[in-house]
């Protein structure tokens, strides 16, 4: 299978990174990280992007790591899912609000709405 | 995240403790709760219909209830809880987020729905947020949850986010 991954930072974005190498170092998927700029993060796309290369290297997972730049990450997640065929994409999201209810992100949501991509959601 | 409030503050909201007669003609008592209610609010969740579920709350296990209500009754936050008969049947609460601002949650077991339980929950938790010196309150809302929305404007809030899948409400005290 080949996996799209958006990583931006959270903590449930991180969670998402950990399970998905472990999945990939077990089924052989070909798996993408795309790493972007999260507002509900406090992460800036740097230290987003080297902290995923990191836990790839140490995962011993192939797995290539791509930078999506604009500004609406969400929707350049939808294209390069379609535009290049990948079969899944997964993405961490749900935190929770100071009295435990569950809230997506924007960017979580705008995926979940649009893509043709079947979604695995992590939290 | 800044979130938009109305401009005036609202009218006084009635204190706890207080007893309604609701639609059906039950005498239900609206008091303020803590931690030393914790048994009655598990028994009342216990209970709850897990259709009435919105956004992850209640858990539905003993357990995780009682981790639950042990955030939501903790010093810095202000429960009422509605009693018909000793039984809690209704609970609010207001919990603080890190911005000096108060979220806000309501539930109502099924049996007890439509009758302005809510309302009178949702009022007085309020005017006893008034008498903590609460300023300002948000909430979301499911957006297809009518009924609950119509309640809280009713009460006085006002929509500041209709973005994403909730409807996020508020209210200056």
């Amino acid at each position: 299978m080949n996996v799209l991954l958006g990583v931006g930072g959270s903590d449930l974005s991180y969670r998402a990174l950990d399970e998905t190498l472990t999945r990939a170092s077990e089924t052989g998927d070909d798996l993408t990280v795309a790493v972007y700029e999260d507002d509900d993060a406090d992460e800036g796309v740097e230290t987003v992007s080297r902290r995923v290369r990191e836990r790839i290297e140490e995962s011993g997972v192939e797995a290539t790591i791509r930078r999506i730049e604009g500004s609406s990450p969400g929707s350049d997640l939808v294209n390069i899912a379609e535009s290049e065929d990948f079969d899944r994409i997964v993405l961490g999201g749900g935190n929770r609000s100071p009295l435990g209810k569950i809230q997506l992100g924007s960017i979580v949501e705008f995926v979940l709405l649009n893509a043709q991509t079947p979604i695995t959601l992590i939290r | 995240m800044t979130r938009t409030y109305p401009d005036d503050p609202a009218d006084a909201f009635p204190r706890p403790p207080r007893t309604i007669t609701d639609g059906e003609g039950r005498e239900i008592e609206v008091v303020a709760a803590d931690a030393t209610d914790t048994e009655d609010l598990v028994e009342m969740y216990l209970d709850f219909n897990p259709e009435d579920r919105a956004q992850g709350i209640p858990p539905v296990k003993d357990e995780a209830i009682r981790k639950w209500l042990d955030v939501i009754l903790g010093d810095e936050c202000l429960n009422v809880v509605a009693r018909h008969e000793g039984d809690a049947i209704g609970h609010a609460t207001l919990v603080p987020d890190n911005e000096d601002e108060q979220e806000l949650a309501i539930f109502v077991l099924q049996a007890y729905q439509g009758a302005g339980i809510g309302t009178a929950l949702v009022q007085t938790l309020l005017g006893h947020g008034q008498d903590q010196g609460v300023g300002k309150v948000w909430l979301t809302v499911e957006r297809w949850n009518e009924p609950a929305i119509a309640l809280y404007e009713k009460v006085g809030f006002e929509t500041s986010n209709t973005e994403s899948f909730e409807v996020e409400m508020a209210i200056r005290l």
